[in-house]
């Protein structure tokens, strides 16, 4: 670097003669490279080795496999199970919309009104906890808290006179999904509510003022100003429990393993079953395919259907 | 006037304290629990505090079993993890944000679309490809799919960031001679910092709760990290309720204990995927 008097003559001459590359392409190769090692052999290359096997009939350990065409794709289609998984998915991806949201903005609002009591401070500090417990320890808890005997669900039911309510929770095809629905509302709201929080806080504080001093009472100043500037965010939100609703498995597998008998069945604890319990490599990469296929078309779709619904502000 | 904001702050404390409630209850039982003995649980009220606190079950776990060799794992994979992230998603996010090629849009929104894909879709072709390699149950399997999956958030909040950072800087050091690797270890990896500590804070809380490769990688317990130690702790304690209560009060007591020490660092480092 002693020649850094003369950095313009320097570059202009040097890539012409001597070096294929300049210094710039090789920084853009090395500095690319490792990501597109690490991409390639655990996100690429197993993407198209699960479309692949999902070709096959395969235990995984014999080293021949059985190429049998679409047979695992149309058994696929017939398949009760992967269809219910499906059709479970669905319902946590819209509870979690209509539970999250809500709940979340409304928490959000209540802490920015909050704001000056010092007891908020605890309640915002208390709020986020479920979100720094792994989702296998939170099921577990909850595997305890909902147990029938042990539990403390049914006791509280029984308190407050309720004792009709009381019941197996997990281990009711009618109620399981729903109460580990429940569970997963109590892990995400919080995150949900510290976006929006800083969401609210992002609005300049005069918009606000002058808004209530033209006479806006504050639920009409959240509902009309607070709420559109806060589309950006809303979509961000909405966007990221879709997917994490399609893709969720850790919680469901520690409380049901998607029992009683699929009640609570996931594609993806489904696809793990056929995968590696049940050693039917071949099904269980036609089931993660199909998996994959559903969420990025659901991704793709989502995307540009709220990119044209939102208006400009 | 004083009246109505006293009736307002009462009512808006009423509500803070139900969800206080709705909250903080389960954590209120686990670390109850933890300190009943086992056989409390049978006969008395699930909500009451524990008859003799007994430190028995934790001392059991901290000293008794391997609580801490899975500590120890969890600790060793995430760390490297995170630190290749860093090191590797800085490097892509340079040359995302700087360098103008062909390639940089597509292959950019190439790693974006990593943010979307279900990791179940890999789990079979990793298992056999970590099997087929002899990394199959040990910790280290857990590395190349701990990095690659991480790397699409980090790089695309990496590239934001240092696409915000001003040129100036840059342009001195060019003059003055510096290439294009100086200029990033001078410049952008100093003035990138904030975003690093964030990605840091973000990837060690995913990867220290992380359970699904874990699961399908690794089987004997001496290699296990925390969350699947625990998992199999439970099936192996299940009629020990208060045991594994304690056990997982103390699995989640490190993050608890950074968060209420750095709670805006901590938020901010776990909202990374959707604050920019």
């Amino acid at each position: 670097m002693d020649t850094a008097a003369h950095p313009r003559e320097l570059t202009r001459s040097r890539p012409s003669r001597g070096r294929l590359f300049s210094e710039r392409t090789w920084t853009i190769f090395l500095f690319l490279l490792p990501t597109v090692v690490f991409l390639s052999i655990f996100v690429v290359w197993p993407i198209i080795s699960s479309f692949r096997l999902s070709f096959f009939e395969w235990d995984g350990i014999n080293p021949t496999k059985d190429p049998v065409g679409l047979e695992n794709w149309s058994r696929l289609l017939h398949d009760g199970i992967f269809w219910k998984a499906f059709r479970n998915n669905l319902v946590v991806v819209s509870l979690s919309l209509l539970v999250q949201m809500p709940l979340g903005m409304g928490l959000a609002i209540l802490l920015e009104q909050g704001e000056k009591l010092f007891v908020f401070k605890i309640f915002k500090t208390v709020y986020f906890f479920p979100m720094l417990m792994s989702s296998v320890a939170i099921g577990i808890l909850f595997k305890y808290i909902y147990d029938p005997v042990f539990g403390i669900i049914n006791p509280a039911l029984e308190t407050v006179g309720l004792d009709a309510w009381t019941r197996s929770w997990l281990g009711d095809t009618g109620v399981a999904l729903y109460a580990v629905i429940a569970v997963i509302c109590w892990q995400y709201t919080p995150f949900y509510m510290i976006l929006f929080l800083a969401a609210l806080r992002g609005i300049p504080e005069d918009l606000k003022d002058a808004a209530l001093i033209d006479g806006a009472t504050e639920p009409r100043y959240y509902r009309s100003i607070a709420l559109p500037l806060m589309q950006g965010t809303l979509r961000t939100a909405m966007i990221l429990s879709l997917i994490g609703s399609l893709k969720y498995f850790d919680l469901i597998w520690v409380m049901t393993e998607g029992g009683p008998s699929n009640a609570s069945e996931l594609m993806a604890t489904y696809m793990y079953k056929k995968a590696f319990p049940s050693f039917e490599m071949g099904y269980g990469s036609a089931v993660a395919s199909a998996m994959f296929i559903i969420v990025m078309v659901i991704a793709i779709v989502s995307q540009t259907l709220t990119r044209r619904f939102e208006t400009e502000v | 006037m004083n009246t109505r904001k006293l009736a307002n702050n009462t009512v808006l404390i009423a509500i803070g304290l139900v969800w206080l409630v709705v909250s903080g209850a389960p954590f209120y039982f686990m670390a109850m629990t933890g300190f009943k003995e086992r056989f409390e649980l049978f006969s008395g009220d699930v909500f009451a505090f524990p008859q003799n606190p007994t430190f028995t079950n934790y001392k059991e776990v901290l000293t008794g079993g391997s609580f801490f060799t899975y500590v120890q794992n969890s600790v060793l994979i995430v760390f490297v993890s995170v630190g290749l992230i860093l090191v590797i998603s800085s490097m892509a996010a340079y040359v995302f944000a700087r360098m103008k090629f062909i390639l940089n849009r597509p292959l950019f929104g190439l790693v974006i679309a990593g943010l979307v894909i279900p990791v179940h879709i890999t789990l079979i072709p990793v298992y056999l490809f970590t099997r087929d390699i002899g990394l199959y149950d040990s910790l280290w399997a857990l590395l190349g799919p701990y990095v690659a999956f991480n790397l699409p958030l980090s790089i695309f909040i990496l590239t934001e960031f240092m696409r915000g950072i001003p040129r100036e800087m840059e342009e001195a050091a060019y003059i003055d001679g510096a290439g294009p690797i100086r200029t990033f270890l001078r410049i952008m990896l100093p003035l990138s910092m904030p975003g690093l500590a964030t990605l840091a804070i973000y990837n060690s809380v995913t990867l220290w709760n992380e359970f699904v490769f874990a699961f399908v990688l690794i089987t004997s317990p001496k290699n296990q990290p925390l969350p699947l130690a625990i998992w199999e702790y439970q099936g192996q304690y299940s009629m020990n309720i208060p045991a594994i209560l304690s056990v997982l009060t103390l699995s989640a007591l490190p993050l608890v204990l950074i968060y209420i020490v750095g709670q805006e660092k901590v938020l901010r480092g776990m909202m990374a995927g959707a604050l920019k």
